[in-house]
């Protein structure tokens, strides 16, 4: 009795979530649909006061930050040659590939002429941050694609190209880290532009560099939840020899980061916005203690850093903060001087999470054929914990 | 220096001649709306009792045209900022960036494109006017060279004293602009921005993308130093631990190598 009591929702769960693939996969083709057809007027809350919105800020911004494991992961493995963290790198490296593919997919859809995507190759203005942009989404997209390329070609049976990768790994890693450092240091840079446009609690300087430091922290933050969900899914077991040390880089990333914010905050004699808790002030205090004071705190606690729980939680709160980050940069920050409140709208936020279910559902795919885990393909189904066995 | 508008705001009668001339040389659809639209360029605006025209300042280092990634927006030696609709892949950072919020976008459209005052830039060229300067009936909008208009501009100021705000809007405003205006009221009154630098916003974002190769050089070295370090330290320490034969001398040498 007490067996199939527990077993009988278990089986449940991988149809309930293939129900909601499904449904957010055609609700996603449905808005792109009429997207292409009647414009980015018909499907977004997006105005002349407010150009960019939830698909810039999410899509774009997260979904790059969130891919920063990966550079962070192989730097660590092939240029600090800290091997014992091999085991976690593929799976990183696809969460990064996956995490730039669902950037393009988006630009494709927030372009408003998105078959000229390619113009930035031929016409350039190297005065445009966005041009850099440009050229780090597609490079490093490519680099990301070699990256994992012989996981793909050893299944097929394709091993001396495999093996030529892995000969020119360490010039394919470096080049990997400095196309992300220019290229997260540069979704910062936009704003740099716009100095009488955000909001002092988030403009500074050093934009840039506040972007780049606060992707390796959520990347980290990534790479923890990452495992955690194929644990869940996979039954797996969650590295935790592997994924305390990743934690305290973690603490570090995100110390450097909050007292960067602090001092640029400071500079711009903000504090006071803060205090009087307007409705800027009252996001920030969301925003920096959710997502960089409690996990740091927390995870300075060898105890707690040691206990899965505590860990994925305070991964949760690194990756929560960073998303909150980079919407109140985009959103939040630039609403007053825009004269207007923009929210998106329900196929703005449609569109963002059908891609977030594309991409588990193509790594999902990912991890049953290839061997991304270091155990090889994992098994079609779920096997089922010995309950009262 | 090139061309330029000079607007007197205390001469404007607000009859809107402007806007439709521009809706006609430029083959805008609708009719004048209170805001700039992708389809309408320019437009009056009554504010504390006085007319107010909303126009592309055509910066003289302009944000959109830096932001711009395919360089779709350019500024022209004779003054205005123009667009080449057939570069732009629809990004939307020259309106984000903009600091005098022009750029509008065809939100209506599934091909879209920016719209926005290019200054007649066709009929510059020609060396004419441009079409709002040529139709404004109380010369409240006046075209010439800009060194030009800012000495008229002057001149006014000066010669009524108190009838003008001792400022000329857009002298010093984001770096300066080819469009002038001249007010009585305060001018962020008027519903112009006050907080503008004045030094180009393009310049901050210059300050970091300039330094890209150098960065990229050193970072490329010090990326590959640590890799070298750390695999050169493996290397040894797999040779001590293998070495037990050999003498310290051996492993020394092998250290500095």
């Amino acid at each position: 009795m007490n067996t199939l009591a527990t077993l009988a929702p278990r089986r449940f769960r991988p149809g309930f979530w293939t129900a909601v693939f499904v449904v957010l996969f055609l609700a996603f083709c449905a808005v792109t649909v009429i997207r292409y057809t009647k414009g980015l007027g018909a499907v977004t809350n997006l105005s002349d006061q407010f150009p960019w919105g939830l698909w810039i800020g999410f899509d774009l911004l997260c979904g790059v930050g969130l891919a920063a494991g990966a550079f962070t992961l192989t730097a660590v493995v092939h240029l600090f040659n800290l091997h014992r963290f091999e085991p976690i790198v593929r799976p990183t490296i696809l969460t990064g590939f996956l995490g730039y593919a669902f950037v393009i997919v988006a630009l494709l859809l927030d372009l408003g002429q998105p078959w000229r995507i390619w113009h930035a190759i031929i016409y350039w203005n190297t005065h445009s941050v966005m041009f850099e942009v440009a050229w780090c989404v597609m490079l490093y997209t490519t680099v990301l694609a070699v990256e994992f390329a012989p996981v793909v070609l050893e299944y097929f049976g394709f091993h001396t190209p495999a093996k030529l990768i892995h000969q020119l790994i360490t010039p394919l890693v470096i080049l990997g880290v400095l196309l992300s450092t220019l290229h997260q240091s540069s979704l910062g840079s936009l704003y740099l532009i716009v100095p009488s446009k955000l909001h002092p609690l988030w403009y500074s300087p050093m934009l840039p560099l506040h972007f780049y430091i606060s992707a390796i922290g959520a990347g980290i933050g990534m790479i923890v939840l990452e495992s955690y969900l194929s644990k869940r899914a996979f039954h797996r077991h969650l590295e935790m020899d592997l994924l305390e040390p990743l934690a305290r880089g973690m603490v570090v990333a995100l110390g450097i980061y909050g007292l960067m914010r602090l001092q640029g905050i400071a500079r711009n004699h903000a504090f006071g916005t803060i205090f009087n808790l307007s409705y800027e002030g009252r996001m920030f205090l969301l925003e920096f203690t959710l997502g960089v004071v409690l996990p740091v705190v927390l995870m300075s606690f060898r105890r707690l850093r040691t206990n899965p729980d505590w860990l994925v939680g305070s991964a949760f709160l690194a990756v929560l903060g960073f998303v909150m980050n980079r919407l109140n940069v985009s959103i939040t920050g630039m609403e007053a001087a825009s004269g207007t409140r923009y929210l998106p709208s329900a196929m703005e936020i449609t569109v963002s999470l059908g891609l977030v279910a594309i991409g588990m559902a193509v790594f999902a795919f990912a991890v049953r054929t290839f061997s991304v885990f270091p155990e090889g393909p994992v098994a079609e189904r779920p096997k089922e914990p010995a309950i009262g066995a | 220096m090139g061309m330029g508008l000079l607007f007197d705001a205390t001469r404007c009668i607000g009859c809107g001649a402007c806007s439709s001339a521009c809706k006609e040389q430029n083959k805008l659809p609708g009719k004048v709306e209170e805001v700039l639209t992708a389809y309408t360029w320019t437009t009056v605006q009554e504010r504390e009792g006085l007319n107010v025209r909303r126009l592309c300042m055509h910066c003289e280092v302009p944000t959109c045209a830096s932001v711009c990634p395919v360089g779709a927006l350019k500024k022209t030696p004779e003054g205005p900022v123009v667009y080449d609709a057939e570069r732009c892949m629809g990004c939307r950072y020259c309106m984000m960036a903009c600091p005098f919020e022009i750029p509008k976008y065809q939100w209506d459209r599934p091909v879209p494109v920016v719209g926005k005052c290019i200054m007649c830039a066709g009929r510059i060229k020609e060396g004419q006017p441009t079409a709002c300067a040529a139709a404004c009936p109380a010369e409240a909008t006046i075209f010439g060279k800009k060194e030009d208009l800012i000495w008229e501009a002057r001149t006014r100021i000066r010669q009524k004293p108190g009838a003008y705000v001792d400022h000329i809007y857009g002298l010093t405003e984001a770096g300066g602009t080819s469009v002038l205006m001249i007010s009585n009221v305060p001018f962020e009154k008027l519903g112009l921005k006050s907080n503008l630098p004045g030094e180009p916003p393009a310049m901050k974002t210059w300050q970091v993308l300039s330094n890209i190769p150098d960065f990229v050089a050193v970072w490329a070295v010090f990326l590959y130093g640590v890799h070298w370090i750390t695999a050169r330290r493996e290397e040894v320490a797999k040779a001590t631990a293998n070495g037990h034969g050999r003498n310290g001398q051996g492993n020394e040498r092998e250290d500095r190598s």
